[in-house]
């Protein structure tokens, strides 16, 4: 079996995804991802399937999955460089991968992660600036 | 009553005997129904090589255009039914120049009056009257192979996607959208997102007259699949009659951007990047 | 008519990666467009993978097919799988039994232009799917 490989760059995590995966290695790439996270402590995932000629719903699932785990992580997912026949195709397949950020490309991508970082850090210190605001449930 | 191989035969020759004399009735009277729209070289160069089809077919016994040894003969036939076609003849132009053996056979025959003769020429007149058909069947195929490359190079033409700003690409929609164009719009739409990497579109409706639910279904979907690539679709132009039909068919836009037009939809996309429009201050005189 | 058919045992994951890439092959052949490529291949994988998960495994068949106005691709999943009891509510969007997101089957439909499925308990699956060039 194949693995794909995972490469950190400064603070993100890049996987280019440049093979026809069978099941398992999509599995073995979701397992590889949380590996490297909490090892690196990266912030950022970024996942480029611009090589990708088709993304069904398993696939389509294993992206969601790596999103929400590595969201627990304290990590952001965007999956950048989606094909249009591919995204045309989701849309009729009715897979529409809530909860997972896209980008055209893995510059936009880095730059979304940028600005969402920069967001974060803003919203954090607004919190302490205004201790009175307690939401009640 | 159809031809009989002996009556092909004897055909055959009479053709051949009056090979000249044929072609020359023949060429005179097509180039009557055509009225000079062909140069006499090229008619004389078609009508000689058809009558030696004719002929050939005849000989080898065809006693139909589908036979075997009409091979050549069809494909003779096409080949007039494919250059009328394409040079805009119609179809009865097109069908005159192979009625017109008739004619001239008739002339040749016009000698002799017994009912044999008769009786042949009938027989004959039905072969020729098959072929007439199996050309004007190929000019039908060959007209309508036209119709759709043309509503094609139509498709192409019509579906411009511009560069607005740095970022920024709009597709201003113009004319009735069926299924096929909004296929083409909308792929040509989302790969053009790629190669610009911009992260939004403004689809401008101005221009579509209409908007049912099948052509609200295309551009939702195209916005859907957009978003999946990490971008962002703004649809513009929307005229009132067109919101009260989208309210009326119980069309969701969701949560999709919509500005009444370009302008708005253009300031609104620039609001969300870094940039701002802002009027710029006259210098103080 | 048909001509060309290839068959290929499902029983791994590998063999679905094979599917795909016969389909693919085919399908750039008889001159699909790239939407329409994509879109066989994606329904294929997902057939392809119902009958490897749900039927246990079984057989795929890619043909060349004809009509007198164009041409297209069949292809064939079948299984001797456990079958399914209620087909309607397997063609329902999400409605699933193996953990999936429930898309493979009504997906698949929506991603062809043919689409037959004929199944009994206990006997297997077979699914029939056909895309024509436009």
């Amino acid at each position: 079996m194949e693995r794909v490989p995972v490469l950190k760059i400064g603070d993100i995590l890049l996987v280019s995804i440049q093979i026809d995966m069978e099941d398992q290695t999509a599995l073995q790439l979701q397992e590889d991802l949380a590996e490297r996270i909490v090892v690196t402590g990266c912030h950022g995932v970024i996942i480029d399937i611009s090589a990708l000629d088709i993304v069904d719903s398993f696939v389509g699932r294993t992206l969601a999955t790596i999103a929400s785990v590595s969201r627990v992580l304290d990590a952001e997912t965007v999956v950048v460089g989606m094909r249009p026949a591919v995204a045309i195709t989701l849309v009729e397949l009715g897979l529409s991968l809530p909860g997972i950020r896209t980008a055209l490309n893995v510059e936009l991508g880095i730059e979304m992660l940028a600005r969402s970082r920069e967001d974060e850090y803003a919203d954090d210190d607004e919190d302490e600036a205004d201790p009175a605001t307690v939401t009640t449930p | 009553m159809p031809l009989s191989p002996d009556e092909a035969s004897r055909f055959a020759d009479l053709l051949k005997g009056h090979a000249e004399k044929l072609a020359t009735r023949w060429t005179d009277s097509v180039a009557t129904s055509l009225r000079g729209r062909l140069s006499s070289a090229e008619l004389q160069r078609q009508t000689g090589d058809l009558q030696k089809a004719f002929q050939q077919a005849l000989a080898g016994g065809a006693v139909d255009v589908t036979d075997d040894a009409a091979a050549e003969l069809r494909a003779q036939l096409a080949e007039i039914s494919n250059s009328r076609a394409r040079q805009g003849f119609n179809a009865t132009e097109t069908a005159v120049s192979v009625y017109a053996l008739k004619d001239a056979m008739l002339e040749i025959l016009g000698e002799q009056s017994d009912v044999a003769t008769l009786r042949d020429y009938v027989a004959f007149s039905t072969f020729v009257d098959r072929a007439a058909l199996f050309t004007f069947d190929n000019y039908v195929r060959v007209r309508e192979a036209l119709i759709a490359d043309q509503a094609e190079q139509l498709l192409e033409l019509s579906t411009p996607v511009v560069k607005l700003w740095e970022g920024v690409v709009a597709v201003p929609l113009v004319g009735t959208l069926d299924s096929a164009r909004a296929q083409v719009v909308m792929e040509r739409l989302l790969q053009t997102l790629v190669d610009t990497g911009s992260p939004y579109a403004i689809i401008d409706i101005t221009g579509v007259p209409a908007v049912d639910t099948q052509v609200a279904q295309h551009i939702l979907k195209t916005v859907v699949a957009a978003r999946l690539m990490g971008a962002d679709c703004i649809i513009s132009g929307i005229r009132p009659q067109i919101a009260q039909t989208i309210v009326a068919l119980g069309i969701e836009f969701g949560d999709i951007a919509t500005k009444a037009s370009l302008a708005d939809a253009l300031r609104y996309v620039l609001g969300k990047t870094s940039y701002r429009v802002v009027a710029a201050k006259r210098p103080e005189r | 008519m048909n001509d060309e058919s290839q068959r290929i045992p499902v029983s791994t994951d590998q063999d679905v990666v094979r599917v795909r890439q016969l389909v693919r092959t085919v399908a750039v052949a008889v001159k699909l467009s790239l939407v329409d490529q994509t879109k066989l291949v994606t329904a294929a994988s997902e057939l392809a993978r119902n009958t490897l998960v749900y039927g246990m495994g079984g057989m795929v068949e890619v043909s060349r097919v004809h009509n007198d106005r164009r041409g297209g691709i069949r292809i064939v999943f079948a299984d001797q799988g456990p079958g399914i009891v209620d087909l309607d509510l397997a063609l329902t969007d999400g409605y699933t039994t193996g953990g999936g997101l429930g898309l493979g089957l009504s997906g698949a439909r929506r991603l062809v232009d043919e689409f037959e499925i004929e199944t009994e308990p206990g006997k297997g699956t077979t699914v029939t799917v056909v895309k024509w060039c436009r």
